[in-house]
């Protein structure tokens, strides 16, 4: 069996009344391609907001590779309006920050793009080698790294060259079409050397073409940078093509998690999707 | 391999643009030499000078924050008090400090630093004072920033001329006799300057801070800024730690606030605190919006021009004036003020980005539309 690289634990997450995500528990392996799919509002953005460590939880634990990243139970006046399970089983309170949790190695991808607005293609992507800079601020304000900075920069056009976005590098970025703006927004979150990928609604405004390139080179990056992925989306051609396992939420609730074939012929996910037929 | 990445993969090497920028610069600190030998030293444009370079440093200090980081903060003034106190405190000779300090018995440093390690450590204080209020205030995002900073700078107004402080502040009395920028000037032995120095001096100061400023600007750590000025959640997403780098920051702007303000002290001779009010943040703040936001070249231009406005040019519509036994109308006392206000409007309304959007200096000397990489100081 293959390494657990992502484990969720009865991860709540509430907002005031609302219950966004509601006891879910996930597991994601080495290697693997892991879909999250279902109807809008669902939960599923807040499931990453959570894993990336821009919420922590209300209640529940979120490791990654063994190693806690988020664990919570309700405080304060939440005491009282917690809606869900597991209230007493975690007794800790570890949040740890999103820059935190990409430097173990957790890169994402966002379901609106957020590209750096003024900076060139080419300065988004190497504005996430930062993060890894050895040399200290005054080395850096004073250019003394300069060997660094070369590598960093190599290292960028490498990248970019290997995404097919090193005919655009001195564009800026959001001249860019959509599907390049997509695509740069992979290379950016590629750029932190992460293990593990996290892609909010990748196929988002493409059309069929663009999609199927979409998998092929989700695909390509998985095998070429050793990635565990984990995608959000709701093109089902796409996610049943690409993925090893589904998760499927409804309402914040996990209803449904199998194989693509499983999950295409699981009745709840039938009833999720098209509704309930009155008979 | 293209030639997209050879030109990319190395470092930017100095194109034809910046070192035509450069030698600009170098031509203007050679004409405020020349011009300082040549025009007596009591002209207005010396004081134009050498207040223009200290709010240039100001501005531009405060242009890396507003501009380049998106902090919005209006503090600037009492990181210029701690400047000024600072370097004034620790460079009034110790034979001048009985008078100076004639209410509280000659104060209590009986001591004085070296004019440039004063300096350096108004920088320092300034830093200091940052690092402190930062820790609480910069949780606090775009307006919230701005009310607390400027709470900050009021505090800091009043406690400087706090009686209790007086040994060391000289309470809300001036202070003074230490050394000013005219001190810069070589003199012979019967005290008649043989070179003045007391306009490239401010300059020079000025300029390699400013230098330190665009480097930083231009450097990893310049990116990581402008990241979280464009969008502060992807920034994080990148593995931008937030709270260090808006403290980096924060302390650099106001360390050169600091040394700015030691610059203020130099310029008027004198320091009180009553003098770093909220309006001088607002003429900073005027400066910066004037010259575009995210363009340093534009934040010095826009400095001297702003001086060179309210302290000289303008100045004839304070007095009454009579040509030819017909008096011009609405010439008085205070004129000056509403027309220096109408033109501030106008610049605020026509140019909307500032006289230099978010270009830089080398960029006027490119013919493709530049991209916002500045790669020299103005």
């Amino acid at each position: 069996m293959s390494q657990n690289v992502l484990h969720l634990e009865n991860v709540t997450m509430q907002f005031g009344g609302v219950v966004a995500v509601n006891d879910v528990c996930m597991d994601v392996n080495d290697g693997e391609i892991v879909a999250l799919i279902g109807p809008n509002g669902a939960g599923k953005t807040t499931v990453f907001n959570v894993i990336t460590g821009v919420y922590s939880p209300t209640n529940g634990r979120v490791s990654l590779r063994g190693k806690v990243i988020a664990e919570d139970h309700p405080h304060g006046k939440m005491k009282k309006l917690y809606a869900a399970g597991h209230q007493f089983e975690y007794v800790h309170t570890i949040d740890y920050s999103p820059d935190r949790i990409t430097k173990m190695g957790m890169a994402r991808t966002f379901q609106n793009i957020r590209l750096f607005s003024s900076m060139t293609v080419f300065e988004n992507v190497l504005v996430a080698k930062h993060m890894n800079m050895k040399a200290g601020f005054f080395a850096s304000a004073l250019h003394l790294n300069g060997r660094e900075e070369a590598r960093m920069r190599e290292e960028t056009m490498e990248l970019l060259k290997v995404v097919g976005l090193d005919g655009v590098w001195d564009e800026i970025a959001t001249s860019l079409p959509y599907g390049q703006q997509r695509r740069l927004e992979i290379a950016r979150a590629l750029s932190t050397h992460p293990s593990m990928l996290l892609l909010d609604e990748p196929a988002a405004g493409m059309n069929p073409q663009e999609t199927e390139n979409l998998s092929a080179f989700i695909r390509e990056i998985k095998d070429r940078f050793h990635l565990t992925v984990l995608l959000i989306e709701h093109d089902m051609e796409l996610v049943m093509d690409i993925s090893d396992r589904i998760y499927v939420l409804n309402f914040g609730k996990c209803i449904a998690t199998g194989t693509p074939v499983e999950i295409q012929s699981n009745p709840d996910v039938i009833t999720a999707y098209l509704g309930v037929t009155e008979e | 391999m293209n030639t997209a990445s050879l030109t990319a993969k190395p470092r930017k090497k100095l194109d034809r643009a910046t070192v035509i920028a450069i030698g600009v610069i170098f031509a203007i600190y050679a004409l405020a030499f020349v011009l300082e030998q040549v025009i007596p030293s009591t002209s207005m444009l010396f004081t134009v000078l050498k207040k223009g370079a200290t709010y240039a440093l100001v501005a531009v200090s405060m242009n890396l924050l507003n501009g380049f980081t998106g902090l919005f903060s209006l503090g600037q003034a009492g990181f210029m008090l701690i400047g000024a106190y600072t370097y004034a405190v620790f460079t009034i000779p110790v034979a001048q400090r009985m008078s100076v300090y004639q209410y509280y018995n000659g104060g209590v440093i009986q001591f004085t630093l070296p004019v440039l390690v004063a300096i350096a450590l108004a920088g320092v204080f300034a830093a200091l004072f940052a690092f402190l209020i930062g820790l609480p205030v910069l949780r606090l995002k775009s307006d919230y920033l701005a009310i607390a900073t400027l709470g900050f700078a009021e505090i800091i107004r009043a406690i400087f001329q706090w009686d209790k402080l007086g040994v060391v502040t000289n309470g809300s009395n001036l202070l003074r006799l230490f050394p000013t920028f005219n001190d810069f000037n070589i003199k012979d032995a019967s005290g008649n300057v043989t070179l003045h120095l007391s306009t490239l001096i401010p300059f020079l100061i000025a300029g390699v801070c400013i230098l330190f400023i665009v480097m930083l600007i231009n450097s990893s750590y310049g990116r990581a800024f402008k990241a979280i000025r464009d969008d502060e959640t992807a920034a994080e997403a990148m593995g931008i730690n937030l709270p260090r780098h808006k403290m980096i920051a924060f302390c650099t702007s106001s360390f050169f606030a600091g040394v700015g303000g030691a610059m203020l002290a130099m310029y008027q001779n004198s320091v009180q605190a009553k003098y770093f009010t909220t309006s001088m943040t607002y003429e900073i703040l005027l400066i910066v919006v004037i010259g575009g936001i995210g363009s340093v070249t534009g934040s010095c231009i826009s400095s001297f021009l702003f001086v060179a406005c309210s302290e000289w040019w303008l100045r004839f519509l304070d007095q009454e004036q009579t040509i030819n036994g017909w008096q011009v109308p609405l010439l008085r006392n205070g004129f000056r003020l509403v027309v220096f206000s109408l033109i501030i409007m106008a610049v605020v309304l026509f140019f909307r980005k500032g006289i230099m959007g978010t270009r830089e200096l080398p960029d006027l000397f490119r013919r493709r539309k530049p991209s916002g990489k500045g790669g020299a100081k103005a």
